[in-house]
């Protein structure tokens, strides 16, 4: 059993959870992920780690509110326990070489975007950090991010805060002002991340992506999280989660991420209508 | 007076068309009439040839004396004495390539049915004796045991009989390896595995549960800064295979691994489990190989309510799965499509599957292995309809562990390699079960952590 230390709301449906797990927390490394189990009855879900306190012995991880698996861990209050956490799994983040990058966040994955961002710029690399949002409402973690880069750029979709811009429409502003990175690294939706490799692809700049597909063990074992990068069939739990950008299969990726989707929209469901009962 | 009936009693089984829609044991086990009609029939014949036939050498005409007597008990200890997982032995023994195999009343009619019995003596064992074992007193020396399937368990369970102070240490949540994410419910009670495991624990040894040795903590650490003296590897052959066939990453084609994890380990079967699985009724499935876990895949198909295909590139004679299993498919309503190989899966515009291309094959020359090659019969290829691909192809070892050990010596296909006494090229790292041999036997496993743990003994007691 695994110590919520602390919860916090940063939105109403995104929340992050400071962790006790004193072991993780000696190893884990920007990029890697966890598999979480909140009950008994309770799925593996992957959630990749957005920050570690090596000397605190906590791992923390944010979360969207978007399924049964997610409702249910969101019930649970600071100083309670959940069932399974193990980790750290998959391979860290590796930009060598790079003098100057773009890390470019999504949504939720904005929350893996700021390890990468911060270990880099930690590391003297000029680290422009790009962040996408829904609009002002979901807008989280800004001074954070702002401690991990060399320069922050922010757009919503709806222009309701800042500007209105896609992240994409962000980075190349940035390229055609002659930013000349080295790299970039993105997180986010799929879509999001796809539309970020063909603007890099045209541009000729290495791109690194950070997939999450569904997964059961984490470890290579079942082999549901396989993409197809470069023709070939990868494990993102093995394999990756860091992968080229301009070499996945896209489609393919998006589809299968689908695959319970029915299933997972009847199961939130489910969970919901349980919960209002109990509050009755 | 031995009883000379030239046939085994047969094992009472649920009703092949009422078990196939659920998961509970198919086998029912012997009554003790049963038993003891069936122990009468072991001539506890001078040479034992059985006893040579198993590979961790089961004292097998003396426990079967003991049933003889009704000394139940007494015919478990027996058994416990060399097996540590006397109840999953009894399961998933392939019995008729080991100790039947010699059996001289196979020499005209059928063997004794030792496994049969077997089971019979460990299920009166766990339905009659409630005390734990005792907790022998600690000899000082720590060990520290990696996967705790049957190879690591049974490692584990030597080892802290003898005083060791035993830690294992398991990547998933729950212990038992492939006993509970592979082999089903229908097979091998998990209840059994639990009570197995809680005897470990019992004997004072610890469990530790979501570690994945490689990552949260290398083998050299657990050595150098936790304080093992010796390590024992048994984490198994986890990596699944794949054909490398056009299609094969559309929704809807699962490894074996996932299929059987999904509904095993995570109980997706169940309404109340949060783990889904591909809904299966009305639907078709063409499991793809021919093994133990293809059989296991394709009934578990079945039970969700599909109509199943098992596709094999050889004969029905080839098949390598259990004689037993295979049988009991076909009883379930398994169709056989043996010397067919898929060539190609085809999806629809929402990426799930359709249908896969089969091409009709004929047996040719043995091969290096011995069987006869399947060769393909050109423009034989025809289109089979179905929802769900398995592939059930095999597995291979992790490849974690030798990233994270250096220096510890892996064969061409990743196997990790040992001498004689199961010790690998790091001095005080031993290793046994499908992380050395690939995917194999739980016997075998079983058979391979009594070796590791006999010579981590003999390294650690000098």
């Amino acid at each position: 059993m695994y110590r919520i230390v602390t919860k916090k709301a940063l939105t109403p449906t995104l929340i992050l959870l400071e962790i006790e797990a004193p072991m993780i927390a000696k190893k884990a490394e920007p990029g890697q992920f966890i598999i979480l189990r909140v009950d008994e009855d309770g799925e593996r879900i992957p959630i990749t780690i957005h920050d570690f306190d090596r000397e605190k012995g906590t791992v923390s991880i944010i979360f969207q509110i978007v399924g049964a698996t997610t409702e249910k861990l969101n019930r649970k209050q600071e100083g309670e326990y959940i069932q399974d956490f193990v980790g750290p799994l998959g391979n860290a983040t590796e930009m060598p070489g790079c003098k100057k990058v773009a890390v470019v966040g999504g949504g939720v994955g904005t929350a893996i975007a700021f390890p990468v961002a911060k270990k880099l710029h930690n590391q003297g690399v000029h680290v422009d950090l790009i962040v996408g949002f829904r609009n002002k409402d979901v807008v989280v973690l800004e001074d954070e991010f702002k401690n991990a880069c060399t320069n922050y750029f922010v757009g919503t979709d709806d222009g309701s805060y800042v500007r209105k811009a896609l992240v994409t429409e962000l980075l190349e502003e940035q390229i055609q002002a002659g930013a000349n990175y080295d790299a970039v690294f993105c997180v986010g939706p799929m879509m999001m991340m796809k539309f970020v490799c063909k603007l890099t692809e045209k541009y000729n700049i290495p791109t690194v992506v950070s997939m999450s597909p569904i997964m059961v063990d984490g470890t290579g074992m079942c082999g549901g999280c396989r993409l197809t990068v470069g023709g070939e069939t990868k494990f993102a739990c093995v394999d990756g989660p860091d992968f080229d950008g301009f070499k996945v299969d896209w489609d393919e990726a998006v589809k299968r991420g689908k695959m319970y989707g029915a299933w997972e929209r009847h199961k939130h469901e489910a969970t919901c209508n349980l919960f209002k009962k109990e509050v009755k | 007076m031995p009883n000379m009936s030239l046939k085994k009693n047969e094992m009472p089984s649920q009703d092949p068309n009422v078990r196939n829609k659920n998961f509970l044991e198919v086998a029912l086990g012997y009554t003790e009439e049963q038993a003891l009609d069936e122990a009468a029939r072991c001539l506890n014949c001078k040479n034992h040839p059985c006893v040579g036939g198993c590979p961790v050498n089961v004292k097998i005409p003396e426990f079967i004396k003991k049933i003889t007597e009704k000394d139940y008990e007494g015919a478990y200890q027996v058994i416990h004495e060399t097996s540590s997982l006397p109840a999953v032995c009894g399961r998933v023994c392939p019995q008729e390539t080991q100790c039947e195999k010699y059996c001289v009343r196979g020499v005209k009619g059928e063997p004794v049915g030792i496994g049969r019995l077997e089971r019979f003596v460990a299920d009166w064992h766990n339905a009659h004796v409630q005390e734990a074992p005792a907790k022998p007193a600690s000899n000082g020396h720590k060990v520290a045991v990696i996967g705790s399937g049957p190879s690591g368990l049974t490692c584990a369970g030597d080892l802290a009989k003898k005083g060791y102070e035993v830690t294992v240490f398991e990547a998933l949540h729950l212990a038992g390896g492939v006993l509970v994410y592979g082999i089903p419910e229908f097979r091998l009670p998990k209840s059994i595995v639990s009570k197995e495991v809680d005897g470990l624990k019992a004997l004072g040894v610890k469990i530790e549960t979501n570690m994945v040795i490689g990552r949260v903590v290398s083998i050299d650490e657990l050595i150098e800064q936790y304080g093992f003296e010796a390590v024992f590897i048994g984490s198994g052959a986890g990596l699944p295979m794949f054909m490398h066939i056009p299609g094969e990453n559309l929704c809807g084609v699962y490894s074996a691994n996932e299929f059987l994890t999904r509904i095993n380990l995570m109980k997706a079967y169940k309404e109340d489990s949060d783990t889904p699985i591909m809904p299966l009724a009305g639907k078709t499935v063409a499991v793809v190989g021919g093994g133990n876990v293809a059989m296991d895949a394709a009934r578990c198909s079945k039970r969700l309510g599909a109509e199943v295909y098992v596709v094999y590139r050889r004969g029905m004679e080839e098949l390598p799965a259990r004689h037993e299993e295979v049988e009991h498919a076909i009883e379930e309503g398994i169709i056989f499509k043996t010397l067919h190989n898929p060539v190609e899966i085809h999806g629809g515009e929402d990426g799930y599957v359709k249908g896969m291309t089969c091409i009709q094959m004929e047996l040719g020359e043995p091969d290096a292995s011995g069987r006869r090659r399947p060769i393909e019969i050109q423009g034989s290829e025809f289109e089979l309809p179905v929802d769900c691909v398995i592939m059930a192809l095999g597995t291979s070892p992790n490849p974690l562990i030798k990233n994270t050990t250096p220096g510890l010596e892996v064969n061409r296909k990743g196997c990790i390699v040992v001498n004689e006494d199961g010790l690998t090229s790091h001095p005080s790292v031993y290793a046994g079960g499908d992380a050395v041999t690939g995917a194999a036997t739980v016997i075998l496993a079983m058979g391979a952590g009594k070796l590791g743990a006999k010579s981590i003994d003999e390294q650690l007691s000098k």
